[in-house]
């Protein structure tokens, strides 16, 4: 927009509108879909035969613990030994979330600006992708030294592995523009700023919203790797801790713990989807 | 009524040229126009594609500026968008995460100015929306959602209205009902209309000139009084006059393009501008 004046053809809507269609964010949200108490009875029936049959099995075959512990073990241990994870947990937590909210933010005020400017863009993209490609984790052992066994190394990781990604989906969501829409914002006279919070940025969302939800998830992995680096506490550090110590119930518990925390991430995002962005898919 | 000259035209149009820089060197899409637009005046602008009627058009709402020449609304220069001038798009153009009375609601977000509710409903009332205000656009049909457009158009009670294809995607029956709503519209409002459209008996249904521009380059051809009185029906688009007027525009659209054809049969420059 602005002084670089195009032949306007609208009517046209794949320009704009036609990306704006199914995008990521319907490929993660969407799926299959659970339709009823039906699909969800058959789901509870598959992870009772799975999990059964594995106690079963490993049973059958007298499978040492330290080998693969049985899942009713694992469960004791979650139980038992929850007290004793759930300083950890709240470590993580505590990286994961700061690290995040430092590295989001930063990435959706930086992807605001620099698709304000396409000659800037052009130059930072390729910049971002190396930074989205590269493993953050690689930086741990740096940061170690530089930083000590604090939290610090971890939310850096945290944020340098998380900013990345959220920048890189919101600029692709900032970068969506429907050339009709800024038109009809304009022919109301509106300012550059309210074409931005009242066009581009509701335009931006969905993509926003998997941003957050892949940023997150990579936080998540970065900050319990980094905790397996080095340092006395955080989940990664419990993993480390139980496997060098053969507890095997204690390890897996921590595992499911983790799983669970990525599956709630992703249902967080999916709802916030669901309810500011649906009238995409 | 389109001989009623005494305040001096509605719109203006005074030479206006329009410049665009393609890859392929300067296209001129509209070269040297001159259209003067009266009061409650209904014109319909037709052409082939590249004529440069939505240039035109865009240059009347101030939205694209003019290489050279200029328009005037009520003989003050046009430089940018104005509160006088409401705009139809092509797509309904409606806001897909607002509902529709938030769509309704947008430009006096942006103008920071209080709707008028009670005249807002009375369009919802007139236009048949009355109780869709909490959908959201994808639950209405195409026809519907280019009522709400108008709707939003008129909301701020501009006194022209440009439409730049309004109806091209729909189905020739939602059309027609569109046309006559058009008209009803504009009996209680008596707003100026610009109707740029592809569809020759819209245009003579809803006009009281239509404007025929010829492309490479953006030119008005010709202008055709339309000579029917108001409220029409669908009726007169059987009569021998519309019948004839059809024809007579459709030959110069064809032969225009005919004409162009056989001259650059050498390279010839896509012109997207309609």
């Amino acid at each position: 927009m602005g002084s670089s004046e195009t032949i306007p053809e609208f009517g046209k809507s794949g320009s704009g509108a036609g990306q704006v269609g199914v995008t990521n964010m319907s490929a993660l949200t969407a799926g299959p879909g659970i339709q009823s108490a039906r699909d969800v009875a058959i789901i509870a029936l598959v992870a009772v035969v799975v999990i059964g049959g594995l106690e079963l099995l490993l049973l059958a075959f007298g499978v040492p613990q330290y080998v693969l512990p049985r899942p009713s073990e694992i469960a004791v241990a979650l139980v038992t030994d929850f007290h004793f994870i759930l300083p950890h947990l709240v470590h993580t937590l505590v990286e994961l979330l700061s690290g995040f909210g430092i590295g989001a933010l930063v990435g959706l005020v930086l992807a605001a600006i620099i698709t304000q400017f396409p000659f800037a863009e052009k130059i930072i993209t390729p910049y971002i992708l190396l930074l989205v490609t590269t493993p953050m984790l690689a930086l741990v052992p740096l940061l170690i030294l530089r930083f000590g066994f604090g939290y610090e190394p971890r939310i850096i990781a945290v944020a340098l592995a998380s900013g990345p990604m959220v920048m890189i989906n919101a600029t692709t969501g900032f970068r969506r523009v429907d050339s009709g829409k800024i038109a009809l914002a304009r022919s109301y006279g509106a300012s550059t700023l309210q074409i931005f919070w009242k066009i581009r940025a509701p335009m931006a969302l969905p993509m926003i919203f998997v941003g957050l939800m892949v940023g997150s998830i990579f936080g998540l992995l970065t900050a319990v790797g980094a905790e397996m680096v080095g340092g006395g506490f955080g989940l990664g550090n419990r993993l480390t801790s139980y496997s060098s110590m053969i507890q095997m119930p204690q390890f897996f518990a921590v595992v499911l713990i983790l799983s669970i925390l990525g599956i709630l991430i992703y249902v967080l995002f999916f709802l916030l989807g669901k309810k500011y962005a649906s009238w995409e898919a | 009524m389109s001989v009623v000259h005494t305040p001096g035209p509605k719109l203006q149009v005074r030479d206006a040229s329009k410049v665009y820089q393609t890859a392929s060197g300067d296209l001129l899409a509209l070269d040297r126009c001159n259209l003067d637009v009266q009061e409650n005046e209904i014109v319909s602008i037709v052409g082939p594609s590249g004529s440069g009627k939505t240039t035109l058009l865009w240059s009347m709402s101030g939205l694209h500026g003019l290489s050279s020449g200029e328009v005037l609304l009520d003989g003050k220069k046009i430089t940018a968008p104005s509160p006088d001038i409401g705009m139809v798009f092509q797509d309904a153009n409606l806001l897909p995460w607002r509902t529709v009375d938030a769509n309704i609601n947008f430009p006096f977000e942006i103008k920071g100015t209080k709707p008028d509710r009670d005249w807002i409903a009375q369009l919802m009332h007139r236009v048949g929306l009355e109780g869709f205000g909490g959908r959201m656009p994808n639950e209405l049909s195409g026809g519907m959602q280019q009522r709400v457009a108008l709707v939003r158009a008129l909301s701020f009670k501009p006194s022209v209205l440009l439409m730049d294809e309004p109806f091209g995607a729909l189905d020739s029956f939602t059309r027609e009902e569109m046309n006559h709503l058009v008209e009803e519209i504009y009996l209680d409002t008596r707003t100026t209309i610009v109707l740029i459209t592809h569809s020759i008996e819209e245009a003579i249904f809803l006009s009281d000139r239509v404007i025929v521009m010829s492309a490479r380059p953006g030119r008005i051809a010709s202008a055709h009084e339309v000579p029917f009185a108001r409220p029409r029906s669908m009726e007169i688009m059987s009569t021998r006059e519309v019948f004839d007027l059809t024809n007579t525009i459709k030959r110069e659209i064809v032969g225009d393009q005919k004409s162009k054809a056989a001259k650059v049969a050498a390279p010839v420059r896509e012109a997207t501008a309609s």
